[in-house]
């Protein structure tokens, strides 16, 4: 199973190529839409490409609760362990 | 017994001429923000239309369309009379019946083709070329005229920050029509009716008549965004594939208008090579609809960045939800 930090990097990967943000800023504490820009678009795109990256379901409704990187890796863990 | 005699048209059919019409009219995001809170920066970000152009009175589908096929018949040096058939594609002739199409043929020249309307929104270019290609090797018409039009404006709500931007009018139109080799390749289409409602008129003319509403097209955002972006990227994908054009040789890609994001994000999950000129005419056009894509390779090919022999891509997607995707040869 994947680490916190091995999703968090995945995830930075993923975020840097659909909204230019450098991976380093990608950390847990930052919000996606306060700190990091990314609108509700590019989050869609986030979303759909972290679905097949983590092999995961991200439902619509559950988009608007993750706010923050941490929220967004919290969530892929427990989809991937449940 | 007697047998019956079958029709038959010919091998291969290809698009032999386009046009397209832009409304006088150019609208620039300061004029919408009258309407709505919002910002131009957060318009341009979030769709690429920087303006559009909107229909004065005069401006009429019917008028339109004409312009359009008018300039279509003239590149493609078909004589009028020769259509059997007219296709219209729109959302936005407000009548029931009849329907605009037969109109149509009579003014550009061809009073008895066979006329009819097609409601598959911003799909319809495509539904209309896919149909033409069928007419033209089926034997059902010899040349078949494909047109797009809409005056989205006049189902918009000013006030309704998500969609008052987007939308906007204009024409194309194709002549199909037999070819050499095969110029329209086969259709990837499809609907997705469990998705009717994302984008939809609020209301139908007949719940809108007793009251003071007016049955606007409404759009719910994220989901079409999402639907769009990756759904039909890999319809592009198949579309390509059942054509056996590998991306390498593409040379235009040319989506539906819908909006500046989808097209990236389309772009992105295709993985085009770089040398692929992509539609952009969403930036100074809006979504017009089904008029869209030709008035986007029109735009293409009078910059010069198109010429005679590229091959397009081009995808349509929109309420229905419909979809359908072709691989074509420019004349």
């Amino acid at each position: 199973m994947a680490s916190t930090e091995e999703i968090r990097s995945d995830l930075a990967e993923i975020v840097n190529e659909i909204a230019g943000i450098p991976v380093e800023d990608v950390q847990l504490d930052k919000s996606f839409t306060d700190d990091l820009d990314v609108d509700s678009l590019s989050m869609v795109e986030v979303v759909v490409a972290a679905e097949e990256k983590f092999d995961v379901k991200i439902p619509d409704d559950e988009v608007k609760n993750l706010k923050t990187v941490g929220d967004a890796v919290a969530f892929i863990e427990r989809a991937q362990n449940g | 017994m007697t047998a019956i005699a079958a029709q038959t048209g010919t091998p291969y059919a290809g698009v032999l001429g386009l046009g397209s019409y832009r409304p006088r009219r150019v609208v620039p995001n300061a004029e919408i923000l009258e309407h709505i809170d919002s910002s131009d920066e957060w318009i341009q970000t979030r769709s690429g239309i920087k303006e559009r152009r909107w229909a004065s009175d005069d401006e009429t589908i019917l008028m339109m369309s004409v312009q359009a096929a008018k300039e279509a018949l003239q590149d493609s040096g078909i004589d009028p009379a020769q259509i059997g058939c007219v296709v219209v594609s729109t959302v936005t002739h407000l009548y029931q019946t009849p329907a605009i199409a037969t109109q149509i043929a009579v003014e550009v020249g061809a009073p008895t083709a066979a006329a009819f309307d097609v409601s598959a929104a911003c799909a319809g270019f495509c539904y209309g070329l896919a149909l033409a290609n069928d007419m033209v090797r089926g034997g059902s018409a010899k040349y078949v005229l494909a047109i797009g039009v809409e005056r989205l404006s006049d189902i918009t709500d000013r006030t309704d920050r998500s969609t008052a931007f987007i939308f906007a009018d204009g024409a194309g139109a194709a002549v199909v029509g037999p070819s050499d080799e095969p110029g329209i390749g086969p259709v990837v289409w499809g609907s997705d009716g469990t998705q009717h409602a994302v984008i939809s008129q609020k209301e139908s003319w007949q719940e809108a008549a007793g009251s003071q509403n007016w049955p606007n097209l409404t759009m719910d955002g994220n989901p079409v965004f999402r639907w769009a972006s990756f759904e039909m990227a890999k319809v592009a994908q198949q579309a390509l594939d059942v054509a056996g054009v590998p991306a390498e040789e593409l040379d235009l890609f040319v989506p539906h208008q819908a909006n500046m994001r989808i097209t990236d994000a389309m772009r992105r999950a295709l993985k085009l090579p770089e040398h692929v000129i992509v539609a952009r005419d969403i930036e100074r056009q809006g979504n017009t609809s089904a008029a869209s894509i030709p008035l986007a390779i029109s735009a293409l090919r009078e910059s010069g960045q198109a010429k005679s022999g590229d091959l397009a891509l081009v995808i349509g997607f929109g309420a229905g939800l419909t979809y359908a995707a072709q691989v074509i040869r420019l004349p």
